[in-house]
């Protein structure tokens, strides 16, 4: 059977690093609805956390721009977060994948960014075109609650 | 709008400089606590440098960064440097970049009590 969006976040900041840490608790609040663990909550904080980041400091690199949040929460107890980037883009996603690679040489970025993303998460996707913009995909299974 | 509230207390014996890391590590605040915790160990020259991250609520891959810069600043003045109270999640991290191997750096767990000789 398909599963089913049973509840959507989507929302808009300006890609100032202050808003890190308001997007990653206002995704959590949230994700909170279900009743996840305090493990996986603190993953998708985490995840979020570095997903924006990315858009900010690699993305718009310091200018100005909007970063596109959207969270999905299904049926099955999954969730599927998805930031979004107007900025640079990524020109080679592999490589940027890899962990410790990084672009940003002085800035003391450690580039396990997307390391931690998939670490935290049960899927990561990447799409980015150059000039364009970067679209990033996590996704999480949420286990099941005692009262089902 | 909300501020990611953290910050940096030092307190300094003879030539260890520890200091406590309070509040949430991400790239917005890590520039402050990195310039605090520089300008504290460029002035005293430790020998030994103990971050204390117990009371750190969250830490993402800035977190990461900002100790692998610190290691830099220990090896440039001399000092070794001691991360305590490093908690399972922030462990995960360190762990996937190595952090564990690098020289010159010693994590432990638990509070520094049991930690520093």
């Amino acid at each position: 059977m398909k599963k089913r969006c049973i509840n959507r976040l989507v929302c808009t900041l300006p890609a100032l690093s202050c808003n890190e840490s308001v997007a990653r608790s206002l995704v959590a609040a949230f994700v909170s609805l279900p009743d996840p663990t305090i493990e996986e909550l603190a993953d998708i904080r985490c995840a979020v956390s570095e997903a924006v980041t990315n858009a900010i400091v690699h993305g718009y690199r310091g200018k100005t721009g909007e970063v596109y949040i959207s969270v999905k929460l299904f049926d099955d107890r999954s969730v599927r977060i998805e930031v979004r980037d107007k900025g640079v883009g990524i020109a080679d996603i592999k490589e940027a994948r890899q962990p410790l690679f990084t672009t940003d040489k002085s800035g003391e970025r450690s580039g396990m960014g997307f390391a931690v993303m998939e670490a935290f998460t049960d899927k990561l996707r990447v799409y980015s075109t150059l000039g364009r913009g970067t679209r990033v995909v996590l996704e999480k299974q949420l286990s099941k609650t005692d009262n089902g | 709008m909300r501020e990611t509230k953290s910050s940096v207390r030092f307190s300094h014996i003879g030539t260890i400089l520890r200091a406590e890391l309070f509040g949430e590590i991400d790239h917005h605040t890590a520039k402050h606590i990195r310039e605090e915790l520089d300008k504290q160990i460029y002035t005293l020259l430790p020998k030994e440098i103990v971050l204390s991250l117990s009371d750190v609520g969250f830490m993402d891959s800035s977190g990461l960064g900002l100790i692998v810069g610190r290691l830099v600043t220990a090896k440039e003045v001399g000092a070794t440097l001691t991360l305590t109270g490093v908690d399972a999640r922030t462990m995960k991290i360190f762990e996937m970049a190595g952090l564990e191997r690098m020289r010159g750096l010693v994590i432990c767990p638990q509070e520094e009590k049991r930690c520093i000789p």
